[in-house]
């Protein structure tokens, strides 16, 4: 039981015990007002859903939209604007779906299958540099980065050479620390990057995903652009933060990671539990905006009203999980949304998945004594960015 | 324990592919849109658990399954 809290709009909840625990203003919120006045920093204010079964109800209900100019973020003062052409994270039917069917056949199960030996390929790759990096290495630059960011780019089509640079512009244009000037400036960087990139292909198609995009015939450049820049960003921060703090979680839990290297066929639920259990998704990627007034968990929300959902309260929901803030790997993956929920839910999810399923049980081979080489209050981590993460993880073995 | 009958929506289908993950005998995806094709309607009973978790698990609300009591 937790003390019921301030029925006043309230900030997001953000600060967090340790780096694997949710914000601790979340519980309290779950279990006494799981739909909560939410102060937005532009002054407007919200809600805020922390529990499991209204985190899903919010996602599937296409009244609550997902067009970027009714949504105020819960983190960020910037205003509303309409989503880039493409970017369709940032849309409603029927543009959402028009330009998602676009692209869910590329990353099919059949499809995601038949990358297998190629990660396994990059995920060895990036073993040897860590090994080559000696001790500690920081395995967030040799590891949890750039196995997903090479993945990427060769689906994509994009030079993995700029990797250093894309990987730069991402992190500016969505911290919530940074200056609205340097985040429009990254934004822009990235933007021109990516426009050579789709004028490339449009003139000299290559066998990838954004080849095909323009090549389908639907779309023009800058719509093929909002999907790159969407694809990009979203294919590279998310899957790198699993790995770096899914093995941060291994690492702080000993009786989990013997278990996990004693039976390596545990791996596909282990990778569903680490998913939930760490939960990437932060903050701005769960917010829609009510199109109408909506009833919501005996709360009114009016028209207008932005609505933030919080995928790691829903992950740690009693009402769904037993012992929600225990990792075991064993457990059932149940109703995890560590994916998101509804229409919009991730796209690449099986790609993530089979990373993982990959990249976890390879590092554990690579390195039988792997440990942490700093104290866990030691290692800084992305609080002011959507995708969670930690900056370094330095590891010995 | 009745057989399991199953429906599926390829409109509402996010392409998630969680239920050709779970469930390969049942359901498969479209190889353009990714989106699902239902391969068997009446799934043996030695599936009934995967067929349920995929419905579960499908974020779409794209599976629908009756018989499952």
């Amino acid at each position: 039981m937790t003390e019921a809290p301030s029925r006043r709009p309230a900030p997001l909840p953000t600060e967090r015990a340790t780096p694997l625990d949710p914000p601790t203003g979340l519980a309290p919120l779950r279990e006494h007002q799981p739909v909560s006045p939410l102060a937005h920093p532009d002054g407007t204010a919200g809600w805020l859903v922390t529990s499991n079964a209204l985190v899903r109800e919010v996602l599937a209900d296409p009244r609550f939209s997902s067009r970027s100019e009714l949504i105020h973020s819960p983190m960020r003062t910037d205003p509303p604007t309409p989503a880039p052409r493409g970017v369709f994270i940032g849309m409603d039917a029927p543009e959402h779906p028009r330009y998602r069917k676009l692209l869910t056949g590329q990353f099919t199960v059949r499809r995601i299958r038949q990358l297998t030996d190629r990660i396994e390929q990059i995920v060895e790759q990036a073993l040897d540099a860590t090994e080559a990096a000696g001790q500690p290495a920081d395995l967030i630059q040799t590891f949890a980065l750039p196995v997903p960011s090479l993945l990427i780019c060769e689906l994509l089509g994009v030079p993995y050479e700029s990797h250093e640079d894309f990987e730069r512009w991402t992190n500016v244009m969505s911290s919530a620390g940074s200056a609205l000037a340097d985040a429009q400036a990254a934004e822009a960087a990235l933007t021109a990057f990516l426009a050579g990139i789709v004028a490339d292909k449009r003139a000299r198609p290559t066998d990838d995903v954004l080849s095909g995009v323009i090549h389908e015939g639907s779309l023009d450049d800058e719509e093929a652009l909002g999907i790159a820049l969407m694809l990009l960003v979203a294919g590279h921060e998310t899957t790198s933060g699993m790995l770096g703090l899914g093995t941060l979680a291994l690492l702080t839990h000993p009786g989990q990671l013997a278990l996990l290297r004693e039976d390596p066929a545990l791996i596909d639920g282990a990778v569903e539990e680490l998913l939930r259990y760490v939960t990437i998704a932060q903050f701005d990627v769960g917010v829609r905006a009510a199109l109408e007034d909506v009833e919501l968990g005996g709360r009114l929300i009016r028209a207008g009203d932005s609505v933030s959902v919080s995928f790691i309260a829903a992950n740690r929901d009693p009402d769904v999980f037993d012992d929600p803030d225990t990792l075991d790997i064993t457990r059932p993956p149940g109703r995890h949304v560590a994916f998101g929920h509804g229409a919009h839910a991730c796209l690449g999810q099986q790609l993530a998945r089979m990373e993982l399923r990959i990249a976890f049980p390879a590092l554990l081979r690579r390195f039988p004594g792997l440990r942490l080489a700093v104290p866990l209050a030691e290692i800084p981590i992305r609080s002011e960015m959507p995708v969670y993460g930690a900056y370094r993880l330095p590891v010995a073995w | 324990m009745t057989r399991l009958r199953v429906e599926t929506d390829p409109v509402l289908c996010a392409g998630s592919g969680m239920c050709a993950l779970l469930a390969p005998e049942v359901f498969d995806q479209d190889e353009k849109e990714g989106t699902v094709v239902l391969i068997d309607d009446r799934p043996a009973e030695e599936r009934r658990a995967a067929v349920l978790a995929a419905a579960e698990r499908c974020p779409a609300g794209a599976i629908r399954v009756a018989g499952a009591d």
